[in-house]
């Protein structure tokens, strides 16, 4: 800690934690998103194992002072593994009442709570529904480390002399608080002083104000005589490795970006704007050097068949969405089930039904990836257990849609989506053989002739002579694809198509047991529960209990071995973000009697909880 | 399925496009006038047989597709010129051939017409207007004239028709031209024309349905009628029709076309077609008989102009010329990374 004012300060006493829960929160103009991403830059610098939890309304610029309009953004870091976000908070920054109206509550007693004193008067108090302001009653001092700064005040002390206007000057206060924040959890300033820089090249005047104001938050905090202590966490173990931060959305991005690299083939990408998935279109479209085409579809079902045009024409075709996307998507999914060529379809699954919750996290769309379409249209369903895992998924869903001629479709979600984690770069050559092999031998060609194996019928480039042949939605006689409405013809390739997605089954690796193969109880999950499944697991491990986990990647075909992993425990608990989604299918595929953990608030599980639900179940065994 | 390429680059005739596949249209359907044309003016494109591709939607029409020897695609209602678009975006060099009914493109697929037009891909779109939906036996269309009596209109449709021309120019087609099934003549050179325009061509082609909505184009069918109404646009000359011993032309009067009698006004006077002007072809679209006479052949052409994937390929290649193609190993450890043991 920087000594600047020649020993005036003495040092603070510091103490170390093993792992802290942070949530910063204000109005949606008040740059909490920002100011959450610059904290974890400095946690990701320090060493820590982290897990980020941004939460912010569908309004893009919601009425100020709402508590609808609260924004947050929450972390949680920690020496040791970090499987998710947190569920209480160890200090939450309130820029204003409605923050602290909407967010006091998972503030764990005792806990840090810091105030932006500026923003409590009468309006604000009344907009967040306060008849007496909060500061001035004992209760919140006795119950927590209450801190009252003014904020907004100190900012514009801090930028006296700069030539900003005053409301130029307000929007700086985010930094102070940061500023703030980054001394009690003694974070390093350097990544955000850099990201600074570059982030107003162009005007050095903010360069200026967001840098003083920045550290004058960190001196504010280390003079202050209400701050008398400060945290430090210690570096996590971690397999050792180049890291970086990575998002969920930008994770699929990148995987696509590899897969582009590895086959070698223009990536054409559909998508239409929708929360919260337009991250994935915006990223693409930074890297036309990758040769992927992002076009921005007219609507839902252009951004789909185009990218199935293109598959046609010998791309690969990808589109992403969201659930309501999804679903006008169904039709278009089913031509691409039956002319059989490879697509990749993201969903970033959002709280439903219909419009629902636009920016908030749930995992209800698994029976609409399963079955959402007419008819037997059966396609593989992936789904990714962390941001970073992303990546692999999306390398993944391509490599599977190209060798068997198949749609795949990636259920990802909000939280995964906008959800930061550490991520260990993986090495390119490392991830699996891709290869990509169009038919262009004319002698004994046939539109459906399959490949034994994988029951892939070839794939074929327009322009390739001697091969012009015609596909379509209509039923086709198999091999030769000629049109044919033969009822024996249209069993035989109702079952063809479903045998196809059952063989992408040879694909999928042994499953991962997390704790003993057999015991009393084995948690199922899949998608963005992951963290907290396996936080909740660890736990009751550590109490001695016999409990595992395992997390289906694979959703459609499962896991060869599942059936047999699930029959090795007295219990199956299968936690979800919906009314019972894999739970219904475990139970139906495998005649096992799982149970469902089920809360669907458009947040993340709580470890806390799925931890209960745990112990409950052992308890009605005894 | 015929694989019989002859050698490469060998004349193609006519036989070269006709697949194995048996024609399953009513017979006396207007589309067989159609198909035929198409299949004959194929080998004059100078494009080889496995470049081109027909993508199709749902509809008598769009069947099309499974009668042409080369690369086709029968997609799903309406989404055919999507499917094109994502096609030319992957592969910008193929001649893509867009086959599509009243129903398909103007109902249910209205949307994804206006935007493959205004975007101006490279696609030759064909619109066989038959003002009915035939392969659902019989409803009345987007085109159908208003109080049509159709099965499920039995007291008369109450919805005004739309002007597949006039939907076109307004678009931003860069093409767009009008033909009759009947005049195969006249066909064989628009749609020869359109195939060789680059950017986005709509013909809408005038075609009879003799099941469930004959003779709707009787103005161009009835030689009487044709004779009296037709007029053939031809760039550059004076907008004349009729009979040779009482031809008429049109003069405009502001924006309102005027019926004149030829000789009776002066040769310069009379309204020259000129394909570049995109309002002089919106009000072309908006003629028909009694009132004025109905214009066949090209309204509107426009050379020259960008097409999208000329765009977005441009885009790739400056980024790939600026900084050289993408590398995944070094974007990884793009921005800010840190290193851990």
């Amino acid at each position: 800690m920087s000594q600047g004012q020649a020993g005036v300060v003495a040092a603070k006493p510091r103490r170390s934690l093993t792992r802290a829960v942070i949530r910063f929160a204000g109005d949606s103009g008040d740059g909490m998103q920002v100011t959450g991403e610059q904290f974890t830059t400095e946690t990701a610098w320090a060493g820590n194992d982290l897990s980020t939890l941004p939460n912010f309304p569908a309004e893009i610029r919601a009425p100020a002072g709402t508590l609808f309009g609260v924004s947050s953004f929450q972390i949680q870091f920690g020496s040791q593994r970090v499987y998710t976000p947190g569920d209480q908070l160890d200090a939450l920054v309130a820029m204003n009442p409605a923050a602290l109206k909407v967010h006091l509550g998972d503030l764990k007693p005792g806990g840090i709570l810091i105030v932006n004193t500026a923003a409590f008067d009468t309006r604000n108090l009344e907009k967040a529904g306060y008849a007496t302001n909060p500061l001035e009653e004992p209760t919140l001092g006795d119950r927590y480390r209450l801190h009252q700064v003014d904020i907004s005040g100190l900012t514009k002390k801090a930028l006296e002399d700069l030539p900003l206007d005053a409301k130029e000057k307000e929007r700086c206060k985010n930094f102070f608080a940061l500023g703030l924040v980054s001394w009690i959890y003694t974070r390093p300033l350097e990544p955000t002083l850099g990201s600074i820089q570059k982030r107003f090249a162009k005007n050095m005047t903010y360069v200026e104000a967001n840098t003083r104001v920045l550290k004058a938050g960190h001196a504010f905090a280390e003079t202050a005589e209400m701050f008398g202590e400060h945290y430090g966490v210690e570096a996590a173990e971690m397999p050792s490795g180049t890291y970086r931060s990575m998002t969920g959305n930008r994770a699929l991005a990148w995987g696509l970006l590899a897969a582009a690299e590895r086959t070698s083939l223009p990536i054409v990408f559909g998508a239409y704007p929708i929360t919260p998935a337009s991250d994935i279109l915006h990223e693409l479209a930074l890297h036309k050097r990758f040769r992927v085409r992002t076009f921005q579809a007219e609507d839902e079902i252009a951004a789909v068949t185009s990218a199935i045009g293109a598959a046609f024409g010998g791309a690969v075709g990808v589109t992403a969405s969201s659930g309501p996307g999804v679903a006008l998507k169904g039709e278009a999914i089913g031509l691409a089930v039956t002319s059989e060529l490879p697509l990749v379809v993201f969903d970033i699954q959002r709280g439903g039904p219909s419009t629902g919750l636009p920016t908030k996290t749930e995992q209800a769309d698994l029976m609409q990836a399963l079955y959402g379409r007419n008819s037997e249209a059966p396609v593989v369903v992936l789904a990714p257990a962390t941001p970073g895992d992303c990546f692999f998924i999306a390398y993944e869903a391509v490599r599977i849609a190209i060798k068997y001629m198949v749609p795949v479709i990636v259920l990802s979600d909000g939280y995964l989506a906008n959800g930061a984690e550490p991520w260990l770069i993986p090495d390119v050559a490392s991830l699996p053989d891709m290869e990509v092999r169009f038919r262009t031998d004319p002698v004994g060609f046939k539109a459906y002739l399959r490949d034994p194996a994988t029951l892939a019928r070839p794939w074929v480039r327009p322009g390739t002579p001697g091969l012009e042949h015609r596909i379509g939605g209509i039923e086709k006689q198999d091999v030769t694809g000629n049109i044919s409405y033969d009822p024996e013809n249209h069993d035989h390739m109702v079952r063809t198509r479903a045998e196809k997605v059952r063989r992408v089954a040879q694909e999928i690796p042994p499953t991962t047991i997390n704790g003993a193969a057999t015991g009393d109880v084995l948690v199922v999950g899949w998608g963005g529960t992951y963290g907290a499944i396996t936080a909740a697991v660890a736990d009751a491990q550590a109490d001695g209990r016999a409990v595992s986990s395992v997390h289906v990647r694979h959703l459609s075909p499962l896991p060869p071995d599942l059936g047999h992993v699930l029959r090795q425990f007295r219990r199956v608990l299968v936690p979800e973000i919906n009314s019972g989604q894999l739970v219904r299918v475990l139970r139906a595929e495998y005649l096992v009697d799982a149970v469902g953990f089920n809360r669907v608030r458009g947040l993340p599980l709580a470890s806390q909880e799925i931890y209960d639900t745990i112990i409950q179940l052992l308890e009605e065994k005894r | 399925m015929s694989t019989a390429t002859g050698t490469p680059g060998a004349p193609y005739t006519k036989k070269d496009f006709e697949s194995d596949q048996d024609v399953r249209w009513c017979p006396g359907c207007g589309d067989y006038a159609i198909l035929s044309v198409v299949q004959k003016l194929m080998p004059d494109l100078g494009i080889a047989r496995e470049n081109i591709v027909f993508v199709s939607g749902i509809g008598c029409s769009s069947r099309f597709p499974y009668y042409m020897n080369t690369y086709g695609f029968h997609t799903i209602h309406g989404r055919a010129p999507a499917i094109a678009t994502g096609l030319k975006l992957a592969r910008p060099e193929l001649k893509v051939f867009v086959v599509t009914g009243d129903g398909d493109g103007l109902s249910i697929g209205g949307n994804h017409l206006l935007h493959v037009l205004r975007r101006n891909v490279d696609v030759t779109i064909l619109l066989f207007n038959n003002r009915i939906y035939g392969l659902t036996k019989g409803q009345y269309s987007p085109t159908s004239e208003l109080g049509k009596v159709t099965k499920s209109t039995p007291a008369g449709s109450a919805d005004r028709p739309v002007s597949p021309c006039a939907f076109a120019v307004t678009a931003g087609a860069s093409l767009v031209a009008r033909t009759v099934d009947r005049n195969v003549a006249h066909m064989e050179a628009i749609l020869r024309r359109a195939s060789g325009h680059r950017g986005a061509a709509f013909v809408e082609i005038l075609q009879n349905c003799n099941v469930y909505n004959d003779k709707a184009w009787n103005v161009l069918y009835d030689r009487e009628s044709k004779t009296l109404h037709e007029l053939r646009l031809e760039h550059g000359k004076p907008l004349t029709f009729g009979p040779a011993d009482d031809r008429r032309g049109l003069t405009l009067d502001g924006l309102r076309p005027r019926v004149v009698k030829v000789g009776e006004v002066p040769e310069s006077a009379l309204w020259r077609h000129d394909e570049g002007d995109a309002a002089a072809a919106f009000l072309l679209s908006q003629m028909w008989a009694p009132e004025c006479p109905v214009p066949i052949g090209t309204l509107l052409a426009r050379q020259g102009e960008a097409t999208y994937e000329d765009l977005i390929i441009d885009q790739e290649q400056r980024a790939v010329s600026d900084r050289g193609p993408g590398d995944i190993a070094k974007l990884l450890l793009s921005g800010d990374t840190w290193k851990i043991g």
